[in-house]
């Protein structure tokens, strides 16, 4: 049995991103974006009967969603917290459940408070994926992401070449898309130089390399794929999906290769699933925590060979028009960090036809990928149909 | 100091690692071995992965490293470092088989490339923890 093809997107929604802060909490914003996804799915919330709930922030759990939108029969439950690639692993989550008849309707909602909030940075002391960092690295000083991350691009620069001004290419595209899109939170362009201005967070990772600390929610629902033809938005099929966990997922430090994550092992699994290669793809919507780990996973992904990730980002090569476009909505880096899943609603929205100014031509099939702590990996590919 | 001053991260050992900390309180870097094989592991834990032997002892790493990667903390994402700013964080190998992290002390980022040889030392990091920290070998 396979779960190509037996799982459709039929549902997205997003609050407005806020960049300056929402007073709303995080059940609020979740609830916002379920009730967007439910009423753009043409589903009444009572229909939902599966959540998955990919990152629990707020304390927010399934039988929130149960009491306040009162769902009678909630027949499937869980959890994926894989950090950023907990989004795309609640799609594969849900897949599953549809595909064995669990349930029909399964809503998968995402909303943080992580500008007003406790703050994205730093968050991830609480999380029992970093207990072991926590223990060993962080008493040196290694606190937050893009301090365990940064030693990644450092050795993926030293043993290929790759630049900061590559890495640029990637927040100044990505920049650009989200100018594009109506809900965004940074809506003013950048340059190469800029970004070869801006601070050094941790070296190499600069401030416009890092992504944003937003206020919001994003929600999609899931749905069997034979009752997705009856609702009212175009089928989005997911065609291929799969998790991938580096080796030692608990330190980089001690990974063999430093320069390989998680996604390495599930992409190939998730382009035989779906009988496409990277070559076919239209579109891709890729966790960009940093701009490093987008061109680590065009890597990662077979777009490109290990170590020409950087001559692969050049010269716009990931704006719309361009070899591959990448982010089409303004990814994590520029509208908003919703872990993940404010990529999987734009795939879907590049699907259908309805992306509006950022829109790929004729886009027929594409991939949104996370990426999750300390590098954990997921990717679903998705298509019209 | 007073209770407002920040305090740095204070590691809470479990009974794997506790022999871990205890050494370098005494100045040295002790490694987990796995009593079966032999195998050398870090960071500590209760269950050799290549023979499945909770059997445990620990070896003293000989101080030699060499450089893997690194990182220049610049941005204060702990109130108790911003003093340290910037430092150099360095990932080596071990020639036992591990990686270590640990700051640099007497040089800067721009001496550092991969391969480069260190010497393991020892520092007390002003709030009681003795932690390892890396030099340029010569």
């Amino acid at each position: 049995m396979t779960l190509s093809g037996k799982g459709a997107v039929t549902g997205i929604g997003e609050t407005a991103y806020r960049g300056g802060g929402d007073p709303r909490s995080a059940l609020v914003l979740q609830l916002e974006a379920s009730l967007a996804a439910i009423a753009d799915a043409g589903l009444a919330p009572r229909d939902i009967d599966g959540i998955v709930v990919p990152m629990g922030t707020g304390g927010v759990v399934a039988e929130d969603f149960v009491t306040n939108l009162g769902i009678p029969d909630l027949r499937f439950s869980t959890v994926t917290p894989l950090g950023g690639a907990g989004s795309v692993a609640a799609l594969q989550c849900a897949v599953a459940a549809v595909a064995g008849g669990i349930c029909a309707h399964v809503l998968i909602p995402l909303g943080r408070t992580g500008r007003t909030g406790q703050r994205i940075g730093t968050r991830i002391q609480q999380m029992p994926q970093f207990r072991t960092v926590g223990e060993f690295e962080a008493p040196h000083g290694a606190i937050a992401p893009a301090q365990y991350y940064a030693p990644m691009a450092r050795r993926h620069m030293e043993l290929f070449g790759t630049t900061s001004r590559q890495l640029a290419e990637i927040a100044v595209t990505t920049r650009a898309h989200a100018i594009l899109n109506g809900n965004a939170t940074m809506t003013q362009p950048i340059t190469i130089e800029d970004h070869q201005a801006s601070r050094m967070i941790a070296d190499p990772l600069r401030l416009l390399d890092c992504s944003l600390e937003s206020d919001g929610g994003a929600a999609v629902v899931v749905s069997a794929a034979e009752r997705a033809r009856d609702l009212r938005q175009p089928r989005v099929l997911v065609t291929g999906m799969a998790e991938g966990h580096p080796d030692s997922p608990s330190a980089i430090t001690q990974r063999p290769d430093m320069t390989r994550l998680g996604l390495a092992k599930a992409a190939p699994r998730a382009f035989a699933m779906a009988g496409v290669t990277p070559a076919d793809i239209d579109v891709a919507e890729i966790y960009d925590c940093f701009t490093y780990i987008v061109l680590c996973q065009l890597e990662d992904l077979g777009f490109c060979a290990k170590g020409e990730g950087g001559a692969f980002v050049e010269g716009g090569a990931l704006g719309l028009g361009g070899r591959l476009p990448v982010n089409t909505h303004g990814g994590l880096l520029s509208q908003a960090h919703m872990a993940g899943m404010n990529h999987v609603v734009e795939l879907v929205r590049q699907l259908r036809g309805q992306a509006g100014a950022a829109q790929v031509p004729d886009a027929e099939l594409g991939l949104v990928t996370g990426y999750g702590d300390l590098g954990d990996g997921t990717i679903a590919i998705m298509a019209r149909g | 100091m007073t209770d407002s001053m920040p305090r740095k991260p204070v590691p809470e050992p479990s009974a794997d690692s506790r022999p871990h900390w205890e050494g370098l309180a005494a100045g040295r870097l002790l490694l987990q071995r796995c009593g079966a094989c032999g195998r050398v592991r870090h960071y500590p834990r209760p269950l050799c992965d290549s023979c499945h032997s909770f059997a445990v002892d620990w070896v003293e790493a000989s101080g030699e490293a060499a450089v893997h990667s690194w990182t220049v903390a610049h941005h204060p994402f702990h109130p108790a470092f911003r003093p340290d700013l910037p430092y150099t964080l360095v990932t080596a190998d071990l020639p036992e088989g591990v990686r270590l992290l640990a700051q640099l002390r007497g040089a800067g980022p721009e001496a550092l490339r991969i391969g480069l040889p260190l010497r393991i030392g020892f520092e007390e990091n002003g709030e009681g923890l003795t932690l390892p920290v890396f030099r340029l070998r010569d």
